[in-house]
């Protein structure tokens, strides 16, 4: 964990004391709204529908229990006991009064967080894969990277009017888990030669104009990477389009002018400033790296876990879904459920959060992690802990066995609270949950990953899910747009539309027909619903999900 | 042809509480049932000009369609019904006071 120096100290204290002040001016009318917008925005207060809404940074998505427990504690004394966390690793709180966020960002920098970046045309908050520094297949811990990366960009004077907002992804293994394809910036340490460095993969994005990432280089030393990173959002702050906010990203930069030129752009800027970075950045690595050492791991016997395994069918079954392979001999990477059936995705109440700062403390080397796909990890636990912490996780209706299954559902908060959204989100997502429980089909289904977005700007990541479902206004009503073959790791591809979309009543009847059709289409049960998308094509699947479509179809033909 | 005007009522959040607000004949409400329909449209962009002054109370001042009702405007557009009643997953906001 990166412990705060005294100039990170007083730096937040600064700048919460500025939007103190701002926001006294503002309240006492010294302020107009249209002065005081970029402001509340800078440090993470945004407007919503029904409130104001607080988003809160969760560097790279990592916690220890006193942050945990302080997260809780603002959602209590401020908010409505609870906090939303989001596909960006940052937690949200929907009702904050505006006289109360000034205590609310003092009491965060009391546990070393804020709320800095987390909205403006800035470089938004680092996100790295949730299972970093525990993975089996991990080259690198990359967090210190992503560490190194936040100080730099944070309050970096050249970047804090970009042509648009610029998000950056960090992961130290060859399994993607972070979405660095989708990023503006996508960042993959790698070695070669013995020495480490990074793959660096530019113009990837969701929203209006969905592109995957294209590999800038294929390989930049350590001590080359900050620089690299100066130059390509140099070249991009000149270069990218302000006349047009839908095509401000990067990844319009990189569509339109071709990744050869952006590559000489970059070359030529590097050349420029290379000799500005003389070494202090990599000083400053060293010691993040020091703070990211990995925990003193301890040995112990594995009998209470295999006993629990073998007569325990509802651990066992939890134990299967929700556990990953660790690194260290003995331990496993837990994957705490946010998604139980029926609630809303990514919701904690500031009681579950308490319990997971609990476990994390008791049991987890004071460690939690925030995944994009809004759960929440415990990265190290020795097995023979397990069953103890699985018994506590029940208790707090936290034991929820779905990792990775039809349930885990990802979705943006919608129409209920975003004043962006077209539709709504939230209730789509409770209502495939509830269904397939009722069924009692998910983990006969298999690996299937569904992602709801209540608009075009893909918060919710439709265009990488399994099963993507966009939430529109069409004439004044809710409809819902499906795409399909969507995948979101290393083998990053967008989903392909299926055709017209289904009406809020609609929806619901039409991912089971897709999902019960999947059952029939499959070879085996081994076979996932993306390999048999992948093998089918879209044709057999939009059979099950238009009948009267398909049956016309055979009609014509006879 | 320009379309006809339909009955309106001017709308905005609260700036201390970010709460849905609704502009009445002499003040604002947070509860639309008691919003003032505005039917003329020079008079509604003139109030709507009004409002958009009375930046130390409110924040985000638009005009949203509504449908005269016995008991009050109705919203005819559903993010206006959402945001009269707060969200769906709980029973939150204005809901909750109901």
């Amino acid at each position: 964990m990166y412990s705060y120096t005294e100039f990170d100290d007083k730096f937040l204290a600064e700048r919460n004391a500025q939007f103190r002040a701002q926001v006294e001016r503002r309240i006492d009318g010294s302020l107009t709204e249209d002065e005081f917008k970029p402001l509340r925005l800078m440090n993470g207060l945004y407007l919503q529908l029904h409130a104001y809404m607080l988003r809160v940074a969760i560097p790279y998505g990592t916690l220890n229990s006193a942050q945990m427990d302080q997260l809780a504690y603002i959602a209590e004394r401020w908010d409505k006991g609870y906090g939303h966390f989001t596909t960006r690793q940052n937690i949200q709180y929907n009702w904050p009064e505006l006289r109360d966020v000034p205590d609310m960002l003092d009491a965060l920098a009391e546990v070393k967080l804020h709320a800095i970046q987390t909205s403006g045309n800035t470089i938004r908050n680092v996100t790295a894969d949730h299972f970093a520094g525990a993975a089996a297949d991990e080259v690198a811990d990359p967090r210190p990277v992503a560490e190194l990366i936040r100080q730099w960009s944070t309050d970096h004077p050249e970047f804090q009017f970009l042509p648009r907002k610029f998000k950056v992804a960090v992961t130290g293994a060859a399994a993607d888990r972070a979405v660095i394809k989708a990023h503006d910036i996508g960042l993959r340490i790698v070695e070669r030669d013995g020495q480490q460095g990074s793959e660096v993969i530019v113009g990837g994005g969701l929203g209006r104009t969905p592109m995957i990432g294209k590999v800038l280089y294929d390989f930049v030393s350590a001590e080359d990477l900050l620089p690299t990173l100066e130059a390509i959002v140099s070249v991009y702050n000149v270069l990218g389009r302000r006349d047009n906010k839908y095509k401000a990203r990067i990844k319009i930069t990189v569509h339109e002018n071709g990744i050869e030129d952006i590559r000489a752009r970059v070359d030529a800027q590097y050349a420029l400033i290379r000799s500005q970075f003389t070494g202090v950045d990599q000083q400053m690595l060293s010691r993040i790296e020091a703070d990211f050492a990995a925990p003193e791991f301890k040995t112990a016997s594995l009998a209470a876990y295999e006993s629990a395994y073998t007569n325990d069918p509802v651990f066992r079954a939890w134990a299967d879904t929700n556990l990953a392979q660790h690194r260290a001999p003995g331990y496993a990477i837990v994957s705490i459920s946010l998604k139980a059936h029926g609630a809303t995705p990514g919701d904690a109440t500031a009681d579950q959060m308490r319990v997971m700062a609990d476990l994390a403390r008791r049991f987890g080397h004071d460690e939690l992690r925030i995944s994009h796909e809004q759960n929440v990890i415990l990265p190290h636990v020795h097995r023979s802990d397990l069953p103890e912490l699985h018994a506590a996780l029940k208790e707090a209706k936290l034991a929820t066995a779905n990792i990775g299954l039809i349930s885990d559902i990802i979705a943006c908060p919608g129409m209920d609270y975003c004043a962006l959204a077209t539709a709504r989100s939230i209730p789509i997502a409770q209502e495939i949950a509830t269904r397939f429980d009722e069924l009692k089909l998910e983990h006969d289904v298999g690996p299937l990953k569904i992602k709801i977005s209540g608009c075009i700007n893909a918060c919710g990541h439709h265009h990488v899910g399994h099963i993507g479902i966009l939430g529109l206004d069409r004439a004044g009503v809710e409809n819902y747009q499906i795409t399909l073959g969507g995948d979101g790791t290393e083998d990053a591809t967008l989903g392909t539309r299926t055709g017209p979309g289904f009406s809020a009543d609609a929806i619901v009847p039409a991912i089971e027909r897709l999902v019960l059709g999947y059952l029939n289409l499959r070879n085996d049960p081994s076979e996932t619903f993306l390999q048999t998308y992948r093998r089918l094509g879209p044709a057999p699947f939009k059979a099950v999900l238009y009948p009267e479509a398909a049956e016309k179809d055979r009609a014509d033909a006879a | 042809m320009p379309k006809p005007f339909t009955p309106k009522v001017i709308t905005a959040n609260a700036l201390l509480e970010g709460d849905v607000v609704y502009q009445t004949a002499t003040g604002w409400t947070r509860h639309l049932a008691e919003a003032e329909v505005l039917t003329d449209e020079a008079d509604a962009d003139l109030r709507l000009i009004d409002a958009l002054t009375q930046q130390d109370l409110v924040v985000g001042v638009y005009l949203a369609d509504v449908a005269p009702d016995a008991g009050g405007p109705r919203p005819t557009h559903f993010r206006e019904e959402f945001r009269a009643k707060g969200p769906s997953n709980y029973a939150h906001g204005k809901q909750e006071t109901v």
